[in-house]
């Protein structure tokens, strides 16, 4: 990226909406269910039928609240209102969110790197159909109809606001990365940007640094990953700072990520604001969580991710990059688990994080996993062969001696392999001579006889430290 | 019979200066461009003698509202439903749902279990 | 004419057959509804099956439940499974709902048969039925006069016998001004004592499903089985209805009744004014304490609906647009499909209350409009509770007129509103309200006095409308 960020500074916030992970909808009986044929996740309020009537679904309060107390927010009296626009994907023409008076009112989050990006508010609303675009490619511009289907309408979703405190593409993707943690961690979303429960809108603008006011903002939809995420970042920043350079002026607008072609497309002007007329749901009553409920929710929040960071480095000595991949992996508790067994720490950390890239390693028995860092500390199997036996571990179970035993790996004592090396260097004196004297070319003759008589199980590490106990300090006559 | 209760509000007016308040009002409440912006707003179409005679018919409606203008609301909760009830819920658990057949049969138009509608173009969202 | 409760106690006793009771119904239906039009549809086949199923309930010794064999005709902006509902407009023509309201349902459960779907204004919005779709009802008791609206057709029906029991919806005196003119009792009850589902929304905060009968205690019955807790409105009470049936004979001796100073007022027309002092008269000869009341606010209830009620409804009729159900008019891109299909399938007066509705709400005019309209709803609340705090029930004229001739008002929309002055104070409070026949103006046509009682007070409401039946006979 050509921006020079001493001049310039990127100011980013992000709407995050992720669908909560409910089995019914936000105000009807309907499945939350990914996929499925059209129109089969359906009653008379999907529909928006005539005479139809919400009510709302008790646990996706129960993880609104969750998800308000995980960041901080106070959790407040809200009220559902009516956000009226016209689309065929809502059923009713107008959408039930909540507008002045959120459920979740301000709060933070923190960031691995230890920034505190602030939230707003966190809204509940209830999610729209889905429209295909049939004919000219699937792209809306071209179409010759359009298919729709409601099996989405009315899940509920947690529209979760952020301050724009972020300062950099990097951040905005560590911040989804630990807000969609969060979610997970709280049982509120599975926050699958892929699948689209989670979903990212950016707000970019751009200022010189020192400037005190902001500059115009452009909201950027469409973005589907982390990666476009940064992408889509760098370009919007770039393409402001162009227009601010050749004296254009930057239209407040909502722009449309392109991934294909790396870059934003002016979707529509929000300079004429869209005018929704919010006004309270009157088929919904207010909505006052008590103070029990709100208690009991904070009683039993689980863990969340920087608790869990902040854990493992004090337990494990683990640094903050390694604890950041390996609670990322959700490995954490299994490490602490494996020290409380004995494991050996650093060698527990390393694998966490070089070797435990598989999924089904959270399935990994802490015992037997400890006891393998030991036989790796101890040196009874050499890395390569250590890497093994964690592969068949995760894959299979069972027990590292056992495991090992299977491969053949033996677990070899110091004596044995003085002794192999006493051996091999008597056997080739002519060699062992010119290793002595430092012959770049024999530097790996003997750790390869050795590797060779030993059939691989020798530490070749440890054997390099044998033979080097073994030259002599006095030159030879 | 015995006296009326006293009006609750000081400015509250009698029904004649209600009268006089509507009749003395120069400006009308609504133009024809706002007419035609709120139509387009509720996806209506209006023909010329319809925007003109709307305006005016809507015009006599905010006129006689007019004599909201004359109370003193400051302080006044607004009301807007009228039941004390919070805390309504439904448990998180599946009902019935419509058979897709039978909310087909009686759509305009379909296509492969979805429902179809013509294109759509520059709308919101 | 025979009414509910005796019909229920003959068919349940097996004295009578559900189906016998039909076919008389039926054979008056024939016989007037040409000159009435109360009905968009009469649902011979499906009222013949319900009653069939009754008999033979009954026959196999089964309860067929309090309103057994009652035929019942039901407003068309209420949803009736497999039965075409149409809310009186074109948008909606053809339309067939894949389930009841709870309030069918509920009739059904208790035996009732459906007769029909009534007439109505369009989307129930309008005070005499001349804003249907389909072609106006006609007052029984002259033909040549409105029956009153939104729910004339279900007045009519009850007026005309096709049915001892009908359904209403009221949102501004829908059920209380047709039942007055077309001389029957008219109950609105308290909102949230009866449940909104299946009630095609008009006016959220202000609907209210309710019965017309001809008589207080058939109209007490209806509402003691149709009322009553429903968890799929989140706007319902969570209580049963308020007892009443068994206490309308309990007279109104030491009960204080207020006369609302504000609706006896220059609006009101001589001859019903007359009947009203006659009522109150009548109240305090049964032992009453009978005085006028100021209810100030009540005189900005007209300004403060004309926002509220629009502004719900322009929001709620937003759905009617062609994707899903109903009238579709093709156009080449969807925006334009919906604006000829609405434009197209609203008549004027739907179409005037959306745009003031939508006027209301919209941005910069939100506080100065509807925003200020709910405050000034907050201050009828109070100014009633304030009365209530001296009296028991109010008393005061369910319409300003007698019924009008056709086309008297609806040149002039405004003229038309203001037939609701006497009963929208009640929808903006939430507050039960019911109108009694109490005889005729000077044009030998029906008045209707109409009773109001605070939140849940339906059981003061029903004692004193009792009390002025009862001095009729």
């Amino acid at each position: 990226m050509s921006i020079d960020l001493d001049v310039w500074e990127i100011v980013i916030g992000l709407e995050v909406h992720a669908e909560l992970a409910t089995a019914t909808k936000l105000f009807c009986a309907a499945p939350n269910d990914f996929g499925g044929e059209p129109n089969t996740h359906i009653d008379a309020l999907t529909l928006g039928l005539p005479g139809s009537l919400p009510v709302l679904n008790e646990h996706a309060v129960e993880l609104a609240i969750r998800v308000g107390l995980a960041l901080n927010c106070t959790i407040n009296r809200s009220v559902f209102s009516r956000k009226n626009y016209f689309y065929p994907d809502q059923p009713t023409n107008y959408q039930i969110s909540q507008f002045d008076l959120p459920i979740n009112g301000e709060g933070w989050l923190e960031l691995p790197s230890g920034k505190v990006i602030g939230i707003e508010r966190a809204h509940l609303e209830e999610d729209t159909g889905k429209s295909t675009h049939i004919g000219g490619g699937g792209r809306i511009h071209d179409a010759t109809y359009s298919l729709v289907d409601y099996n989405r309408a009315g899940v509920p979703l947690l529209e979760i606001v952020g301050r724009p405190d972020l300062r950099s593409g990097d951040e905005a993707r560590a911040y989804v990365v630990e807000l969609r943690a969060i979610l997970v961690a709280v049982g509120a979303s599975d926050g699958k940007m892929e699948e689209g429960s989670l979903r990212v809108d950016c707000n970019v603008s751009v200022r010189r640094h020192g400037d005190a006011e902001l500059g115009t903002r452009c909201e950027i939809k469409n973005i589907n990953s982390l990666r476009s995420l940064g992408r889509a970042v760098d370009y919007e920043a770039e393409r402001q700072i162009d227009m601010i350079l050749a004296d254009e002026r930057i239209e407040q607008q909502t722009r449309h990520w392109n991934e294909d072609e790396g870059r934003t497309l002016k979707l529509r002007s929000k300079e004429q604001a869209d005018d929704y007329r919010y006004f309270p749901e009157p088929d919904l009553v207010d909505l006052l969580p008590s103070q029990e409920w709100i208690d009991r929710v904070r009683a039993r929040l689980p863990i969340l991710p920087a608790q869990r960071r902040l854990r493992l480095c004090e337990r494990s000595g683990a640094d903050l990059a390694q604890a950041v991949l390996i609670v990322e992996r959700g490995l954490d508790d299994l490490c602490l688990a494996a020290l409380e067994l004995g494991a050996d720490a650093s060698r527990t950390i390393t694998h966490a994080e070089h070797n435990l890239s598989d999924p089904k390693a959270q399935g990994l028995d802490p015992k037997m996993f400890a006891k393998l860092t030991n036989m790796d500390a101890d040196g009874i199997l050499s890395s390569t062969q250590t890497k093994t036996v964690l592969a068949e571990l995760v894959q299979l179970g069972g027990d590292p001696a056992a495991i090992a035993d299977s491969h053949g790996f033996k677990a070899m004592d110091s004596g044995e392999l003085d002794a192999v090396v006493d051996q091999l260097i008597a056997e080739n004196p002519e060699q062992w001579q010119r290793f002595c004297e430092g012959d770049p070319k024999i530097s790996g003759f003997f750790v390869g006889r050795v590797m060779k008589a030993t059939q691989g199980q020798a530490d070749g590490k440890v054997v390099a430290g044998l033979l080097s106990e073994r030259i002599p300090t006095a030159p030879k006559e | 019979m015995t006296e009326p209760t006293p009006l609750q509000n000081d400015t509250a007016a009698t029904q004649t200066d209600l009268q006089t308040a509507a009749a003395n009002r120069s400006e009308a409440r609504i133009t024809p461009e706002e007419v035609a912006k709120v139509a387009k707003l509720a996806r209506l179409r209006l023909t010329d003698e319809e925007l003109t005679r709307f305006t005016g018919q809507l015009a006599d409606v905010l006129e006689h509202a007019a004599d909201l203008d004359l109370l003193d609301l400051d302080g006044v909760e607004p009301m807007a439903r009228p039941i004390p009830l919070a805390n309504v819920f439904r448990a998180d658990i599946p009902g019935p749902l419509l058979s897709r057949e039978e909310v087909l049969a009686v759509a305009p138009a379909t296509e492969d279990g979805f429902f179809r509608v013509p294109p759509v173009l520059g709308e919101s969202e | 004419m025979t009414s509910a409760l005796e019909i229920a106690a003959s068919v349940r006793a097996a004295e009578r057959s559900a189906r016998e009771v039909l076919d008389e119904h039926l054979a008056v239906i024939a016989e007037r509804e040409a000159d009435v039009h109360a009905f968009n549809l009469v649902t011979t086949e499906h009222a013949i099956a319900a009653a069939v199923a009754v008999d033979e309930l009954v026959a196999q010794g089964g309860n067929p439940g309090l309103l057994a064999g009652v035929p019942v005709a039901i407003k068309d902006n209420l949803c009736t499974r497999g039965v075409a509902t149409t809310c009186s407009s074109k948008i909606l023509q053809g339309w067939v709902p894949p389930y009841d309201a709870t309030v069918v349902s509920r009739l059904a459960a208790a035996g009732a048969i459906m007769v029909g779907k009534t007439n109505m204004d369009e989307f129930a919005m309008g005070s005499s039925t001349e804003n249907s779709a389909f072609g106006p009802t006609r007052n029984p008791h002259n033909l040549s006069l409105v029956p009153g609206g939104s729910s004339g057709g279900s007045a009519a029906a009850v007026a005309a016998g096709f049915a001892p029991i009908s359904l209403g919806s009221d949102t501004g005196g829908s059920i209380r001004q047709p039942a007055a003119l077309c001389g029957v009792v008219g109950v609105k009850p308290t909102y949230g004592t009866v449940s909104r589902l299946g009630l095609v929304a008009f006016g959220s905060s202000l609907d209210q499903v309710g019965p017309f009968a001809n008589s207080v205690a058939e109209a007490a019955l209806v509402c003691e089985v149709i009322g009553g807790h429903d968890p799929g409105d989140s706007t319902s009470i969570p209580q049963a209805f308020p007892s009443v049936s068994d206490h309308l004979s309990d007279g109104v001796a030491g009960m204080r009744i207020g006369l609302i100073t504000e609706m006896m007022g220059e609006g009101i027309s001589p001859d019903v004014a007359q009947r009203i002092r006659a009522a109150a008269e009548c109240l305090a000869a049964a032992g009453a304490e009978v005085e006028e009341v100021s209810v100030p606010a009540v005189t900005y209830g007209l300004s403060a609906y004309y926002l509220v009620a629009p502004a719900e409804a322009s929001s709620n009729l937003s759905r009617y647009d062609g994707v899903r159900y109903g009238l579709r008019v093709e156009a080449p891109t969807t925006g334009e499909m919906m604006e000829l299909t609405r434009t197209a399938g609203f008549g004027d007066e739907v179409k005037r209350r959306i745009m003031l509705g939508t006027y209301a709400l919209s941005a910069g005019y939100y506080d100065a409009f509807y925003g200020t309209a709910l405050k000034v709803r907050t201050l009828i609340r109070r100014d009633f509770d304030t009365a209530y705090e001296r009296f028991d029930a109010l008393l005061s004229p369910t319409s300003p007129t007698t019924a009008f001739a056709f086309g008297d008002k609806t040149a002039d929309p405004m003229s038309m509103y203001l037939n609701d002055v006497c009963t929208i104070a009640s929808n903006l409070a939430g507050h039960p309200a019911m109108s009694v026949p109490y005889g005729v103006g000077t044009d030998g046509m029906p008045v209707g006095a109409q009773v109001l009682a605070p939140a849940l007070g339906e059981l003061a409401m029903f004692r004193v409308a009792a009390v002025l039946e009862g001095s009729l006979v």
